[in-house]
């Protein structure tokens, strides 16, 4: 069997025009040796979750700008729960401040980036995530 | 057709299920042996979907052309599936896959399922995985599948010869015609398609085409089927002409009915078979064989490599527990 890698959506959710940062990480990410799929701008949850179910992706990073996560974020998580696919890993990062990071964490978020986080930051925390998801799976496992 | 378990993957994936879709796709990508074993019980249904390859230089207008063509075939109603190749890098193995940006009116539409696949760079890897992507979208009940690759190369022209019909996208302002002449573009072409036909050039680019085809410079696969690729001129971007592709499309596709379609697919199905079995072989051959312990032991040695080879060969063919 190949080696296995991790597949990685970045997403932009919303009327958000900003998008300078999610590049920046998906180039990382790449970097990083991960398949990163980007959708470009203004994307709803419904495509967002649709573009992760086909692309059969581990991680949704989304990226968000304009203050509208509380909203866009809890609906991308419920798309992605309605494909039944909830299970991937979800994270993202913006303009977020502290209280909201938290509740979104609380709400199926693993884990929230903020301004002035070192990119590598971000790669090392999933590739940390992801082996050891890939590692439980190890174990024979059934069809999702 | 015999009985699939609905409960299964393949059962769900016969019924259209698109994470079914999605998961065999990515166990493809993987040499996952579940693919296979999914496959099997639903493979008389493979053989239905018209699977046509776009490829062309960088900035040609590919994916904006299969974004295009997608949207004509499904105002036919026909179900639609894109797989879209991009580069990984060979130094990192990551790849930036970003197709689906210029796909994105097709991307909330139920009918159009869009995958992008990274090259990963292995020997007939590619090839290999996209040929099984192609398989499990023909068994979700597909009806045309668009796969996109970049770049004339080895490992393009192994997943373009095993689609129906090739089609070659160039535009203008990308070189002179030479360019267009370089080997491999034509060879593979069964439909040439001039896009951005709205700019400078265009007219002449398309006139250079019409030149070479005439002159039927080495247009191996085409001259082989008796086909002359024909030349279309669009604006993929603009939507121009998207119909005269289609419709080339579909008179290469009647041409090949015509002229012993599955003859031509049954050689694809040997060449696979080949291929699946030699790098079976090898793989068992060399990593419990102990070969690779006896080459280099023959090599520190002093001897030539063709030498060593031929010897462990030998002892492979004399049945020696190698």
């Amino acid at each position: 069997m190949n080696e296995r890698k991790i597949r990685v959506l970045v997403a932009k959710p919303g009327l958000d025009g900003h998008d300078r940062g999610a590049k920046t990480v998906a180039a990382v990410l790449r970097d990083h040796g991960m398949e990163v799929i980007y959708t470009g701008l203004h994307q709803t949850p419904e495509m967002i979750a649709e573009a992760a179910l086909q692309e059969d992706v581990d991680v949704v990073g989304l990226s968000i700008l304009s203050g509208a996560h509380m909203t866009l974020f809890p609906r991308v998580r419920a798309e992605l729960e309605k494909r039944g696919i909830g299970n991937v890993l979800l994270t993202g990062g913006g303009i977020i401040p502290a209280e909201d990071m938290q509740a979104l964490e609380q709400g199926g978020f693993a884990k929230l980036f903020g301004p002035g986080t070192p990119t590598d930051a971000i790669a090392t925390w999933i590739r940390q995530q992801m082996e050891k998801r890939f590692a439980a799976e190890a174990a024979p496992r059934g069809t999702r | 057709m015999p009985v699939v378990d609905p409960s299964s993957l393949s059962g769900r994936l016969v019924a259209g299920d698109r994470g079914a879709l999605a998961r065999l796709i990515s166990w493809a990508e993987n040499g996952d042996p579940r693919f296979a074993a999914e496959l099997a019980p639903a493979w008389s249904r493979v053989g239905r979907a018209w699977r046509s390859g776009v490829t062309g230089p960088p900035g040609a207008g590919k994916s904006t052309l299969v974004n295009a063509l997608a949207g004509r075939l499904r105002a036919t109603d026909k179900r639609v599936g894109i797989l879209a190749v991009d580069p990984t890098s060979p130094f990192t193995g990551g790849a930036l896959l970003g197709d689906r940006i210029r796909m994105e009116e097709r991307s909330s539409d139920p009918g159009v399922f869009i995958r992008s696949m990274a090259s990963r760079g292995s020997h007939g890897g590619l090839a290999r995985a996209a040929i099984d992507a192609c398989d499990a979208m023909d068994v979700a009940g597909i009806d045309e599948i668009l796969l996109e690759t970049v770049g004339v190369g080895q490992a393009e022209f192994d997943v373009m010869s095993a689609v129906d019909t090739v089609i070659v996208t160039l535009c203008p302002g990308a070189g002179d015609g030479v360019q267009a002449m370089k080997a491999g573009i034509l060879e593979v072409a069964d439909v040439l398609v001039v896009n951005k036909c709205d700019i400078a050039g265009a007219d002449r680019l398309a006139t250079d085409l019409e030149d070479a085809v005439a002159a039927r410079l080495s247009i191996a696969r085409a001259a082989k089927q008796g086909w002359q690729p024909p030349i279309v001129s669009l604006s993929a971007a603009l939507g121009n002409n998207i119909e005269g592709l289609v419709e080339a499309i579909g008179r290469h596709r009647a041409h090949l009915e015509r002229s012993g379609l599955d003859q031509l697919r049954r050689a694809r199905r040997v060449e696979q078979v080949r291929r699946v079995m030699l790098e079976h072989l090898g793989e068992r051959l060399w990593g419990a064989g102990g070969l690779r312990e006896l080459a280099e032991r023959a090599l520190a040695a002093g001897d030539p490599p063709y030498d060593v080879a031929e010897r462990l060969a030998a002892r492979v063919l004399r049945g020696a527990n190698p």
